[in-house]
């Protein structure tokens, strides 16, 4: 084992564990009000009046009209309203906010103000939605004539469910303004998002007026990658207008009803078969984006870039589209729009290797990418793709191939089944993002007493960044970890390393950190101050990515992993239960392996979750159903039993140590082990996720039928 | 006729300001300044705002503030000064399982919580020990392996 993978004592482990780590929450500061956004109670509609009781004094209400700049949030684009401009277009939109002292005072005002809306009908199902965000489509071959001359083409359609991020810490900022500067602090994945977009909110001029602060963060999973942006301009304005630090931290119900999930998919794919061979495969997937567009262009180019999984196919079309509908607006999600396209090529080539005669698992071997293949996108997997060692390493594990063969024929009430599934996260910012876009920039600055700083805007969301990055250096530099200082990142500080997200941070920040530390170690004066700076370059081997026609590398390299799920079923009750789960990762060299096990065996919880009992939907007015912890459900500690992870060891040559792009990578693959571990309980073909216990009832009833 | 409910507060007799019916959680943070006990739902759901009353584990959301009366209450920053808190952020430091670290003053006092009833725990029972605690960072196997681990090296603590 290479020693930069031996474990060390986490860096926020103290503060973290003993509960003296402060949370935007725990923070209180001098003159603080609270504030509390009034929302939007219907799903479509315009606003004809508002009500507002008298306020007591001290209380303020803050809306539209008090923005300096302009009242939309950049995200991607710029359509989200800070706040309303009198339409209403999802329930939980934010109308305005009430600041003042007491937080039950602030909750009276709210229940007492009165709007009037004009409701209009609300489009809810995103296969009805006539506006279209985003289309985009790319052809590979020529999948026109495999279709014209194939011996028969299977169609099928897979839907899958919203996911909710159920991060601990719900949603919070501060804000302040204080001398003509805009101050914002609280729980973010990416300061230098929140930045830009209180910049044009604010109308600031120049980037030193504003300044943004990341707190501790009780887990985001992408949940704070574009929500934050949203929530700190509301209390950047409202603490502009009261002259006083501005809290809004939002109630769980809130924060389920008004922040972002993992969208809702609806995808058709057909097969074209040639001598039971598939020959052609076409993919047209619908993404429903809600009432705004935050980050859904990104998600859906990810989405589609996976339509076809980890197989090389020489006939491909793949077209997407995100529709709005009025619904809250999805965003980033761990996996970033691949789990729907990886659930549904999965599960699609499950049911082709059954219509050819052949089980799932030597039918999608016989497909898998190889290094030097042409991808879908006609890029080039230019690296080594280790599926051999990861299936050798699990099935060993699991026992997959003799299970799959004794569950085909059971009988009884009790049914066991096992399902496996295989995926790829591609690491980084999606084509040429970090080179046009993002433009990272990482410093470190050592100080007169030989400690050096790390200066990125990076930040810790439990991922365990502060340590990895930290044990890049030290290990570079030569030094005592001791002697590495890392803060959370504060925009006056900190350069533009990009944002928190795309498993960006190791491979990319990380690296130029390496780099950083490696220029410093050359030049390094004892008890002098020093500062390195270092800027992106992008890996000269990738094949330029074209937005426009979706043609070349996607991503510089991929990450991969094996998962398999084993269930039993109650035939006569339709309850599962999951009774193993297996998990092989490639993530290249791990940077340390108790953060890297912690890292692969949440985000497989997470997957089985989206594969099972984690179900959300939107009743007929357009409000969220499940918006307690009572009603939405994730895995406790009792849901899987057994879950085993592991990793092989493939260096890549462009990350810091050979490590790359982990934290999405485990949350891809869980839900199609899991309904393929029903399919094979129950013997028949799964089109859904989540697959829910009511979801088996059917199935079992149609069974008996 | 005392001004306030009475409480012992990690080992010191507090009076309270509070309402009968007001939630402990709110109490013990904005009262006392206890931040380290965490608000996730306050529906009972999450376990992030446990506490320990009377040596149990309780969610303090749901503990009206008139039922504690004369009760004695730890928080994780009264727990933090124990040996037994020692073996178990040892334990939890081992495996790294502190992630986001939201839930994990509430998961360590469920820890305690378990181990005060029963010193070794299989893994079965150290899963439903903490099944009223959710994490969704670590997967849960870090957190049992640690439990696993305090109740090994903290032999004769417990």
């Amino acid at each position: 084992m290479d020693s930069i993978t031996n474990s060390i004592k986490k860096r926020d482990h103290d503060p973290k564990i003993s509960g003296r780590a402060k949370y935007v929450d725990d923070l209180r500061f001098e003159g603080m009000l609270y504030g509390k956004i009034l929302r939007s109670t219907i799903a479509c509609g315009i606003i004809k009046g508002i009500h507002i009781p008298d306020l007591p004094s001290g209380y303020t209400i803050v809306d539209k009209n008090d923005v300096p700049g302009v009242n939309f949030v950049h995200v991607v684009d710029d359509d989200t309203p800070v706040f309303s401009d009198g339409t209403v277009n999802y329930v939980g939109e934010p109308i305005l906010m009430v600041v003042g002292e007491d937080q039950k005072v602030l909750k009276q005002i709210l229940s007492e103000i009165i709007v009037d809306y004009e409701e209009a009908e609300p489009v809810l199902d995103m296969m009805k939605s006539e506006t279209v965000f985003y289309h985009y489509g790319y052809t590979k071959g020529n999948p026109e004539k495999a279709f014209r001359e194939a011996d028969k083409i299977i169609d099928e359609t897979f839907h899958t469910g919203y996911q909710e991020h159920v991060y601990m810490e719900v949603q919070g900022m501060i804000g302040f303004y204080e001398n003509g500067k805009s101050i914002v602090r609280g729980s973010m994945q990416c300061p230098y998002y929140v930045h830009t977009a209180v910049k044009k909110v604010m109308g600031a001029q120049t980037d030193q007026e504003v300044e943004v602060i990341q707190e501790e963060m009780g887990g985001a999973f992408g949940g704070k990658e574009d929500y934050p942006s949203i929530l700190g301009s509301q209390v950047a304005v409202a603490a502009k207008k009261v002259g006083r630090p501005v809290k809004c931290v939002l109630e769980r119900e809130e924060d389920i009803i008004c922040t972002s999930k993992r969208h809702p998919a609806t995808m058709r794919y057909r097969a074209a078969i040639k001598d039971n061979r598939v020959a052609a495969i076409q993919a047209d997937v619908v993404y429903n984006c809600g009432a705004y567009t935050t980050l859904s262009p990104v998600v859906l180019q990810r989405g589609l870039i996976g339509a076809t999984g980890v197989y090389t196919f020489d006939n491909i079309r793949v077209e997407g589209k995100g529709v709005k509908t009025n619904t809250t607006p999805n965003g980033a999600f761990r996996g970033f729009g691949g789990p729907q396209t990886f659930f549904a090529i999965e599960m699609f080539m499950n049911h082709l290797a059954k219509e050819v005669g052949s089980d799932p698992l030597p039918f999608k071997r016989s497909y898998l990418s190889k290094q030097g293949d042409i991808t879908a996108t006609n890029g080039k997997y230019h690296f080594y793709i280790p599926m051999p060692e990861m299936l050798e390493k699990i099935l060993k594990a699991s026992d997959y191939e003799q299970k799959y063969e004794s569950y085909k024929r059971q009988t009884g009430r009790y049914r066991k089944g096992i399902g496996l599934s295989m995926v790829y996260h591609g690491c980084g910012f999606t084509g040429s993002g970090e080179r046009d876009m993002i433009k990272g920039v990482v410093k470190l600055h050592k100080n007169v007493n030989n400690t050096v700083e790390i200066l990125t805007a990076g930040t810790d969301m439990g991922q365990g960044l502060k340590t990895t990055f930290s044990k890049i250096v030290a290990k570079r530099l030569e030094i005592p970890i001791d002697q590495i200082i890392i803060r959370n990142p504060d925009t006056d500080r900190v350069p533009n390393s990009g944002p928190t997200a795309a498993s960006r941070s190791l491979m990319v920040v990380g690296r130029l950190l390496d780099k950083a530390a490696l220029k410093l170690k050359e030049c390094w004066v004892d008890e002098e101050e020093q500062e390195i700076t270092e800027r992106y370059v992008h890996p000269d081997f990738v094949i330029p990515w074209d937005l426009n026609t979706f043609q070349g590398d996607a991503y510089p390299d991929n990450a991969w992993s094996v998962n398999v799920v084993e269930v039993e079923v109650d035939t006569l009750t339709a309850v599962s239960k999951v009774i193993g789960a297996w998990g092989v990762y490639d993530v290249g060299t791990p940077i340390d392996m108790a953060i890297i096990q912690g890292q692969m065996q949440g985000g497989f919880l997470q997957g089985i979750g989206y594969g099972s009992i984690e179900l959300m939907d939107v009743n007929e007015k357009g409000i969220i159903r499940n918006n307690t912890l009572s009603d939405y459900i994730i895995p406790t500690a009792m849901d899987v039993p057994h879950l085993e992870t592991d990793v092989v060891n493939f260096p890549y040559i462009e990350g810091p140590f050979g490590g790359k792009g982990a934290g999405e990578l485990p949350a891809v693959g869980g839900a199609p082990a899991y309904v393929s571990a029903m399919e094979s309980a129950l013997g028949k073909n799964l089109y859904k996720t989540p697959f829910s216990q009511e979801d088996a009832m059917k199935i079992l009833e149609e069974i008996k039928k | 006729m005392s001004n306030g409910i009475s409480f012992i507060l990690n080992g010191e007799k507090v009076v309270s300001k509070g309402k009968s019916g007001d939630r402990l959680l709110d109490i013990l943070r904005d009262e006392f300044n206890l931040t380290g006990t965490k608000c996730g739902c306050k529906e009972g759901e999450c376990g992030a705002c446990s506490v320990l009353i009377d040596g149990k584990l309780a969610n303090s959301c749901m503990v009206a503030l008139g039922s504690i009366v004369d009760s004695e209450v730890v928080t994780i920053e009264g727990y933090s000064r124990t040996k037994r808190f020692q073996v178990l952020s040892d334990a939890y430091a081992e495996f790294s399982a502190v992630q986001c670290g939201f839930c994990i003053p509430g998961m360590v006092l469920a820890s305690e919580a378990l181990l005060s009833k029963n010193p070794h725990p299989n893994e079965s029972e150290i899963r439903e020990g903490i099944s009223g605690n959710l994490c969704r960072c670590t997967g849960y196997n870090a957190i049992v392996h640690a439990i696993q681990t305090a109740s090994e090296k903290g032999a004769g603590l417990w």
